[in-house]
């Protein structure tokens, strides 16, 4: 009679966590939605003067820009109108290239979703091997290892292009300066220098929880006792010592996710490549509104959704996780 | 047990160890940064902004130019000289600002509590989940480049980074004797809040602050090397870097590499410097519990 009394209230509590969380999660994204339009009006002076960037307009143009972007609408109804785009994929038409800020935006994801993943798998491979080799290894592994995590992790994404443009490309030749590539191996190569100034943080920062995580877990008495029975390293280190660590490297990785999406800015400017993060600099220099709503929009979405999966998974990974407890 | 002694033992031996070697050169290194920016005019051995084409892209250790020159005959060195003084400046400010609005927001979340505290705490989670260089960028799209927007913008997007400790440590501090016996003795709330609790929130703030700055210094050079913060003529580490650009390409790379490097220095010192003043308060915290 507790028992199942005990499991009806887990079971709703944990849809209860399921609901809070996802609502989180749509409450920051409208929040951060209302505060990207709202940057549009915040703008000093006309609005539409600041987009234009000083072109000049017909008393007519002005007047259909402003229509266009709900200015002569109040506020919440301009913003309405433009989410209601937004929601069908429509973040209006760029001001500088004069086409549809969709369009903008899906013919340069293929450079920036490669650039990304690739990065991601680099850092991660090397972060998680280089965290779990040093941990177990300790001594001076462990210790080369802490001065190379604190390094890269300290090393900003654009001094470590500028660093491998000049060894690699430059001075060695190993690699292209510029462009993508085309096809997937030419790709890969091309965005390999990219992919890797845009890892070295992120690699550095999971060696550096990784290797704390680890490290924790092999200090645990559960894993005493397994090595003394005679389990052999490989299967502890699987069973208990991975397993066990993996709740918050995973969370890390979520939050790297974003410093991955403002790397592509960086790294694609250093390396002329024409992607998101290329685009979103030059419309932001530029003032193109529509395409930095757009960019900023889409990548706001994507840091929630990515670190609110994150969270929904944390209970089905590491089952101590207790579902609305006090961790938060 | 075997397991707890060698631990302690550890933990003893750190105790009466005195400041790493390791905090000391950090520490060398950041008084070194800050005092070539605040005697740029004594030290620089030329103006930053003296064009010479004759003397372009001289390597290091060139005749009266010890780091070269970029593009257009520049003395890299007063340029870094220079440079230090708004890429340590305009972190500072971000630090200052962020400082005094997440330990405003801190302290009031943490005294308050209830509905106040639960939408302080869901305001700051919300702030935190917006990358900080993508509200950067917002404001400059706003504002247009320059170092003011950024550096409010960050100073918001940080607040989070700072507001959540103070908080928590405000929270547990709330609970100890000293405080209820104050209040038992007539004090205000405020007085007592600020006399008395601030003081001992002010070791988890430094920490978090000098963290802080590190990341500040990182994303207002980025958006410096991406053209969208300081403007010319003002320059700083990153706006060197951007400005060595074709130059790198040429295969000519030290007028980037260098202040690239003084950036990785400077954030690598500022970091360690933090990282142990977080680390020995987490260890008094241990002593005195």
């Amino acid at each position: 009679m507790k028992r199942t009394l005990a499991d009806r209230n887990r079971k709703r509590t944990f849809a209860g966590w399921i609901g809070k969380r996802a609502l989180g999660g749509v409450l920051t994204v409208l929040l951060a939605s209302i505060l990207i339009y709202g940057a549009l009006r915040l703008a000093p002076g006309d609005p539409v003067l600041a987009m234009t960037g000083g072109r000049r307009l017909t008393p007519d143009q002005v007047e259909a820009l402003r229509h266009r972007y709900g200015l002569d609408q109040g506020f919440m109804q301009g913003y309405l109108a433009w989410i209601g785009d937004a929601l069908r994929l429509d973040f209006g038409t760029s001001m500088n290239y004069q086409t549809s800020v969709t369009s903008l935006i899906t013919n340069r994801l293929g450079v920036s979703g490669v650039l990304i993943l690739y990065s991601a798998v680099l850092a991660i491979v090397f972060g998680f091997a280089v965290a779990l080799a040093s941990a177990v290894k300790g001594g001076l592994v462990n210790r080369v290892a802490g001065i190379v995590a604190a390094v890269t992790t300290a090393t900003p994404t654009f001094v470590s292009a500028i660093g491998l443009l000049a060894l690699f490309s430059v001075g060695l030749g190993w690699f292209p300066a510029t462009g993508a590539g085309t096809g997937l191996a030419d790709r890969l190569w091309h965005l390999t220098l990219p992919a890797v100034a845009m890892a070295i943080v992120a690699f550095g920062v999971l060696a550096r929880v990784g290797n704390a995580a680890f490290a924790e877990e092999l200090r645990r008495e559960h894993v005493e006792v397994a090595r003394s029975r005679g389990v052999s390293t490989a299967a502890v280190i699987r069973r208990h010592v991975v397993r066990n660590a993996l709740a918050p490297i995973l969370t890390i990785i979520g939050l790297l996710f974003a410093s991955l999406f403002v790397g592509t800015a960086v790294v694609e400017t250093a390396f002329g490549l024409d992607g998101v993060g290329s685009l979103l600099v030059s419309s932001v220099s530029r003032r193109d509104f529509p395409v930095v709503q757009g960019i900023a929009l889409i990548a706001v979405l994507l840091f929630v959704v990515v670190n609110t999966l994150v969270d929904l998974a944390m209970p089905f990974i590491d089952p101590r996780v207790t579902v609305g407890g006090p961790g938060r | 047990m075997t397991l707890t002694i060698p631990a302690l033992r550890a933990r003893s031996a750190k105790r009466r160890r005195r400041r790493p070697l390791i905090v000391s050169l950090a520490v060398a290194f950041l008084i070194l940064v800050a005092a070539m920016g605040l005697l740029a005019p004594v030290l620089a051995p030329h103006s930053p902004d003296a064009t010479s084409l004759l003397n372009s892209l001289l390597p290091p250790g060139a005749e009266g130019h010890w780091l070269g020159t970029d593009s257009t005959g520049r003395d890299v060195l007063s340029r870094i000289m220079y440079g230090a003084r708004l890429s340590l400046l305009a972190p500072l400010g971000v630090v200052l600002l962020s400082g005094l609005l997440g330990t405003a927001i801190g302290l009031l979340a943490a005294r308050a509590g209830g509905w106040a505290d639960a939408v302080l705490s869901r305001g700051m989670d919300i702030v935190f989940a917006f990358p900080s260089m993508l509200l950067a960028m917002l404001v400059v799209a706003v504002f247009g480049p320059g170092l003011t927007a950024p550096i409010c913008a960050l100073a918001v997007s940080y607040t989070p980074f700072v507001g959540r400790v103070v908080r928590s440590v405000a929270i547990q501090e709330g609970t100890r004797p000293y405080m209820e016996s104050y209040r038992v003795m007539g004090f205000g709330e405020l007085w007592v809040t600020l006399r008395h609790l601030l003081p001992n929130v002010v070791p988890v703030l430094v920490a978090q602050s000098t963290l802080a700055f590190g990341y500040a210094l990182v994303d207002l050079a980025a958006l410096s090397y991406l053209g969208l913060g300081v403007r010319p003529p003002d320059a700083d580490w990153g706006s060197m870097i951007s400005q060595a650009r074709s130059a790198i390409l040429q295969g000519e790379p030290w007028s980037g590499l260098l202040p690239g490097l003084v950036v990785l220095l400077t954030v690598v010192s500022v970091n360690v410097l933090g990282e142990h003043i977080g680390g020995s308060i987490g260890r008094k915290q241990s002593e005195g519990a």
